[in-house]
């Protein structure tokens, strides 16, 4: 039914979902910073974080991507040209896992800063009094209980995300957008295969719908829900 | 910066409203955004009607149209209806499909309108559904019939609760009509990409159109701030 394009298409897809995942890491761990700079006393970090999220979140993501792609780029050369080394060409996946990860990090910072206000102060101070270090109140008491409130932000944050990895083959990577296009121009048969991408895409968020089904479940665990 | 003079000195006017011959730029970009949220509204509104009725019939096939058009980039709709649909051989065959789908701006305006579409159907079904059931049992009390259920209570209430939803989507949308260049319609990322690609100043090319896109995202969110003002001053908490 592929025409032998089979393989081609199954590597984009795993290189589809790679990219997600590591763009995912990367998005959470921004976010987790970002929401902790956005929290903290200091005035910088608070306005540098507040910055970061309105500036990214009021530019398209493929806007940013080129932009950062080719000042990457730009600066790799100077950078490279001031220390007589030859030019290192920023690698399409890399690129792609880095602005990814730097333009949903700011939206994983707004969901994680909501998460985070929504767990009483009470349970953080009485940790505190318990004599834990604050690594242990944030893995023992604030981590669990603000993934209840942060996970619906998470799953729309994550839907979003899957779909914007198709963006990054505009910057020349061989996803699963690149393979079906190429499987199409070769097989003369570009509708049928822009179809099987659009269904590869479907597949994926299909599935996360379930896996964030099962996790909000998960997280839910102990609360009590009124009966209406 | 003097980079970003020379640039604005001689693409200026190709990045606001015409490069020369035709709308680009910025203009393109809102003229895209415009026609494909005014198409998308008025076909999302009975779309969510039908999403919501109780007739598994009527609501099952808008169900899989937005479940469809949710569940896959705008990016791979685009590549479907710009490429795919034009390299089918019966389409090229109907000389008014073959007008229609050869010009990349009606395959983009189609392919926003039908995305944007079923983002909007469900937000609207999601307010209907949510509407107080008193509202609806008052209504049924004073004999309206469905329509007139509809047109006096349901919509005008559901579509006010609508806005804040809304106007997160007409955002996403002036930030997916970035994507129109892959079908060679000449908006705001296209002219910078002409511009990155003649003058090799990437970071001023693409700076610049970002900041577009950012001071027209701040003015859609004033606007809808002061709509949501007028029409949702009825869900205020009251003074006493």
């Amino acid at each position: 039914m592929l025409q032998g394009y089979g393989p081609l298409i199954a590597s984009g897809t795993w290189m589809t979902l790679q990219l997600a995942l590591l763009a995912l890491a990367a998005a959470l761990l921004l976010g987790l910073l970002g929401a902790s700079a956005r929290l903290s006393a200091s005035r910088l970090l608070q306005t540098l974080a507040a910055g970061y999220t309105t500036l990214i979140r009021s530019v398209p993501d493929l806007v940013t991507m080129l932009l950062l792609f080719y000042s990457l780029q730009i600066a790799l050369n100077h950078l490279t040209e001031w220390a007589g080394a030859g030019q290192i060409d920023i690698d399409p996946f890399v690129a792609g896992v880095v602005t990814l990860g730097i333009i949903y990090g700011a939206y994983f910072t707004e969901t994680f800063r909501g998460a985070f206000q929504a767990v009483p102060r009470g349970q953080l101070e009485a940790a505190v009094a318990y004599g834990m270090t604050p690594w242990q109140v944030f893995r023992r008491v604030l981590f669990p209980q603000m993934m209840r409130f942060a996970l619906p932000g998470i799953g729309n944050n994550w839907q979003v995300m899957i779909k914007a990895t198709a963006l990054v083959s505009i910057i020349g990577l061989s996803d699963v957008v690149k393979a079906t296009q190429d499987a199409g121009k070769g097989s003369l048969q570009l509708f049928f295969f822009s179809l099987v991408a659009a269904a590869i895409y479907l597949a994926i968020t299909t599935v996360s719908t379930l896996l964030l089904a099962w996790l909000g479940r998960h997280y839910a665990a102990g609360v009590r829900k009124a009966e209406l | 910066m003097n980079e970003i003079i020379a640039i604005v000195q001689e693409y200026g006017q190709a990045y606001l409203w015409s490069d020369g011959y035709r709308l680009s730029g910025l203009a393109m970009t809102l003229w895209l955004l415009l026609l494909s949220i005014v198409i998308g509204f008025v076909m999302s509104v009975p779309l969510a009607v039908a999403r919501v009725s109780s007739n598994r019939l009527i609501s099952g096939p808008v169900w899989l149209y937005t479940y469809v058009f949710r569940g896959t980039p705008l990016y791979i709709q685009l590549l479907i209806i710009y490429s795919g649909i034009y390299s089918l051989e019966a389409v090229r065959a109907q000389p008014l499909l073959d007008a229609f789908f050869r010009e990349g701006f009606n395959c983009t305006l189609l392919a926003f309108a039908l995305n944007t579409c079923a983002y909007t159907t469900e937000v609207f079904a999601g307010m209907i559904r949510e509407t107080p059931h008193g509202e609806i049992e008052a209504a049924r009390a004073y004999g309206m019939s469905r329509f007139t259920l509809y047109r006096r209570i349901i919509l005008p209430s559901a579509l006010r609760r609508a806005l804040p939803s809304y106007s997160n989507e007409v955002i996403l949308m002036l930030h997916s009509t970035s994507i129109a260049f892959t079908a060679t319609v000449p908006d705001l990322l296209k002219v910078a990409r002409d511009v990155n690609s003649a003058t090799y100043a990437s970071f001023e090319a693409f700076g610049l159109a970002a900041v577009l896109y950012a001071s027209v995202v701040f003015a859609l969110v004033w606007l809808f701030r002061r709509c949501e003002r007028r029409w949702l001053a009825f869900l205020q908490p009251r003074a006493h």
